[in-house]
Formats: structure tokens, C-alpha cells, sequence
């Protein structure tokens, strides 16, 4: 497995919730990520995000690691549970919470928290951004 | 031009759920590249929305990969 895979992975299984989305929580490059983490936000998830956009490996390496095409992907718990369509799917219909409440218990009940970390600058996780 | 991109797609559609329920491709933005596809099928009875996109994705795999496709919306029933 290359370094960057690894990375990504380990942040795949370490992450509570985390979004691979195009640009940042505050500022999304594109309306699938946003609309992704508007979904979270709306039943009061907090979650990790990695913006894919610094190095296109992060891309190919994610989707390698997936088997999943798009951005964005979100996983919980170490498994994906869908891009933008189903995440918002799942919030409009109140499985999102049930499928946090099943893998997470209470711990992702975490409104506003919202942090970036790169997968690109090792070793190791580094964190970008925090609120 | 523009029309014959939906219909590339609703063909590979139709060639992967022989026995849909539904198959509908609309083109987003009248460009020809932003799609919302939508197959309603049995053999999604039971599937995770996981797996039932990826055997949408499989089955529009092609332009996906050709960058004929710039966004594409999935909406999955099982017929159960």
C-alpha cells in the first residue's frame, strides 16, 4: 500500500465521520460536497473533513481504497455510507441518525464541530483547521 | 448532440436492469454533461443504497470514465 493510501486509510478508520470533499467546511468547491455536509450538519454531526483538491493522488487513492467514483465520500466508523445523493438521502428520511446512532453511539452528537485534517503531509496526520 | 448524451445513458441503463421498473435520465442543465438518473428495480430489494449505486456506477462506467460525464445524480428503489 502507498504512504498516501495508507494515510488515507488510517484516517478512514480512525475518523468518527469523515467527508473527502472538494475545498474545506468553510468554504466547499463544489455543490455535491456542500450538499453532503449540509446533511451532517443538519441532524447536528460533527465530522473531519479532507479536501481531495491539493493532489489528485488523493483522488485516485480514495476511489482505489472505496471502489467508490465521486467525491464526495463519506465514511462512518471506517464504512462508507454513500456520497452526496444518499447522505442527503438518508438525512431527508431520518436514517442518518439511525446509522450514526448504530455505529457511533451518542459520540458523533457533536453540532459545529468541524475540523480538516491532510492526508498529504506526513507522517502522520496534520491538522489543518478547527472550529 | 446534447440529446443523444441522455440516450447513450438511458441505453447502458437499460442494457444493465433489463427488467426495471423505471429507468430516467434527466439532463440537469440542458448541457448534455449533468445528469439525475433514476432506476427503480427488484434486484435492489434488500441492497444497501451503497451497493445499489455502485451497480449503477458499473453500468455508467464508460462515461464516467471518459469525462462525458461531469456530475451525476443516483436515485435508487427496490420494488419490494
Amino acid at each position: 500500500m502507498s504512504d498516501l493510501r495508507e494515510r488515507i486509510n488510517e484516517t478512514i478508520q480512525t475518523e468518527p465521520v469523515v467527508a473527502f470533499i472538494k475545498g474545506t467546511p468553510e468554504r466547499a468547491a463544489c455543490g455535491n460536497s456542500d450538499r453532503a455536509l449540509q446533511a451532517l450538519r443538519s441532524v447536528g454531526a460533527g465530522f473531519t473533513a479532507v479536501d481531495i483538491l491539493p493532489d489528485p493522488r488523493i483522488r485516485q487513492e480514495l476511489s482505489a481504497l472505496s471502489s467508490w467514483p465521486t467525491i464526495p465520500q463519506v465514511f462512518v466508523n471506517g464504512e462508507l455510507i454513500g456520497g452526496a445523493d444518499i447522505v442527503q438521502e438518508l438525512a431527508e428520511t431520518g436514517q442518518l441518525e439511525a446509522t450514526l446512532d448504530e455505529r457511533l453511539g451518542d459520540a458523533w452528537r457533536r453540532p459545529g464541530v468541524e475540523r480538516t485534517v491532510s492526508v498529504t503531509d506526513g507522517p502522520g496526520l496534520r491538522l489543518v483547521g478547527d472550529s | 448532440m446534447v440529446g443523444r448524451m441522455s440516450e447513450r445513458l438511458e441505453e447502458l441503463l437499460r442494457t444493465a436492469f433489463p427488467d426495471a421498473g423505471e429507468i430516467t435520465v434527466v439532463d440537469r442543465t440542458g448541457g448534455g454533461d449533468h445528469f439525475h438518473v433514476t432506476v427503480a428495480d427488484k434486484e435492489f430489494d434488500g441492497l444497501s443504497l451503497v451497493d445499489a449505486h455502485r451497480k449503477v456506477y458499473n453500468a455508467l462506467a464508460a462515461p464516467l470514465q471518459d469525462g462525458a460525464i461531469h456530475e451525476l445524480r443516483i436515485t435508487t428503489r427496490g420494488e419490494g
